[in-house]
């Protein structure tokens, strides 16, 4: 026993390094795996609260860019809007949309894009009845999924995440697969698994597809930049570049999607 | 000794906020940022107690994880580089370090410029390697290491610089 004592003693700088060291690693895996950071982030109240007031001095730095912004997207609506009587499918589709989602307004407080796993930081959190697994999106296209809420801020899994996986489709057809993101360019992300069957050219349009519960159908992701086989030489994999800066995100729009209950329910039947 | 205790209050809390509300939105070529919260390692005391100086190390990483969303990797590089300090230290000053406790502003500039680039070095490597968790992106892990490595260094020696209280 007194072995043990004098070797620990003798030791302690050791082991308290091994046992520090091993505490971070444990952070370091669990925050690779989607859904499992729970204690180590962002939209802690601290950290949030942080965030929140050195950005509302910044915000003022990009009003006009963010005015401009919204004027764009309320043409595109009012676009929408007059055209109504001539083009009934898209009013078609809009008022199926308003049933089933809900849109919630909120400010990017905190931004990142250079290291592999990416996260935003957004001002609205529980008490907006925000939940986890809610889609993220601006006017131009989607952002990532609330991965983690706290009671005033939620962090949210940037596309540019390596953790990321959205389900995405060519548009005008439905052959869908699924884009992730190799942590090199914030510009370019990758959809793979997309069947040798498509056809598919440089440039076409790649909208969200309407497979998960986290997405609307035909949101707007990027368009095509180039495309080959994969190894197996059954799939195309296509690199996308976003039609969103994700350099610059200030607004962003969340969507609740009101059947994601019914629809997992029916899918998991046993839980 | 009191003083003492301020100061690196004070300097951890300025360079966690730091990092976090300015350094990180650098992104000089799209991926390069400083990490200069390793400054706080760099320039603890010497004469100090090893266990309290592992665990502060250790607390700055995680509140740098805390703010970048990072996991532990901020974390854990840190309480490697404060755990192999001494051997770096001897290394590049060679015995005087042992013997009495240097100033860093004393020093020469070229065994300063080895203790930064080798701490520097080892914490980006280690920093990297445990974010990109790949080995089929080592090319990617050495790239990201040695520009922000520049970076860090030269922001380091700037800091230093500018803050060393000589006055002539």
């Amino acid at each position: 026993m007194q072995q043990i004592i004098n070797f620990l003693i003798r030791n302690k700088t050791f082991l308290l390094f091994l046992l520090l060291f091993s505490i971070s690693l444990f952070f370091t895996i669990q925050s690779h795996s989607y859904h499992k950071s729970k204690f180590i982030n962002s939209a802690n109240f601290l950290t949030g609260g942080i965030y929140e007031s050195v950005n509302g001095i910044g915000q003022y730095f990009n009003l006009k860019e963010e005015n401009e912004k919204l004027l764009e997207e309320n043409n595109r609506l009012k676009a929408i809007l007059f055209n109504e009587e001539t083009e009934q499918e898209v009013s078609f589709s809009l008022d199926s949309t308003l049933a089933q989602y809900n849109s919630i307004a909120a400010l990017v407080t905190k931004n990142s894009y250079s290291v592999t796993n990416n996260y935003l930081t957004i001002n609205k959190g529980k008490r907006d009845s925000i939940q986890e697994d809610y889609g993220v999106i601006t006017s131009k296209g989607i952002v990532g999924i609330i991965d983690n809420t706290s009671d005033k801020y939620a962090r949210v899994l940037s596309i540019l995440n390596s953790n990321s996986r959205v389900n995405a489709q060519i548009k005008n057809s439905n052959h869908f697969g699924t884009l992730r993101w190799n942590g090199v360019s914030p510009q370019i992300v990758q959809l793979v698994d997309i069947p040798k069957q498509a056809s598919i050219k440089v440039g076409d349009s790649i909208v969200t597809g309407g497979l998960s519960t986290i997405f609307p159908k035909e949101i707007p992701i990027g368009s095509v930049v180039s495309f080959k086989l994969d190894q197996t030489e059954n799939y195309y994999n296509v690199e996308i570049s976003l039609f969103n800066d994700m350099t610059n995100i200030g607004h962003v729009h969340i969507i609740q999607n009101l059947d994601a209950k019914e629809i997992k329910s029916l899918n998991n039947p046993n839980e | 000794m009191n003083n003492v205790v301020t100061t690196n209050i004070v300097r951890f809390i300025v360079l966690v906020l730091a990092q976090a509300l300015v350094l990180n939105n650098i992104n000089f070529m799209g991926y390069i940022n400083p990490y200069i919260y390793i400054l706080f390692i760099i320039l603890f005391p010497i004469k100090n107690n090893r266990m309290l100086f592992i665990f502060l190390s250790f607390l700055l990483g995680l509140s740098v994880d805390l703010f970048l969303d990072s996991g532990g990797v901020h974390a854990a590089a840190s309480v490697a580089i404060a755990y192999i300090r001494p051997l770096i230290l001897k290394f590049s000053f060679g015995m005087i370090y042992e013997h009495q406790t240097i100033k860093f502003s004393n020093t020469e500039f070229g065994q300063r410029l080895t203790y930064f680039a080798i701490i520097t070095f080892i914490h980006h490597l280690l920093l990297f390697s445990l974010e990109i968790f790949n080995t089929s992106k080592i090319l990617l892990i050495l790239k990201k290491s040695l520009f922000s490595g520049i970076f860090t260094i030269l922001l380091c020696l700037l800091i230093t610089i500018l803050f060393s209280k000589k006055r002539t």
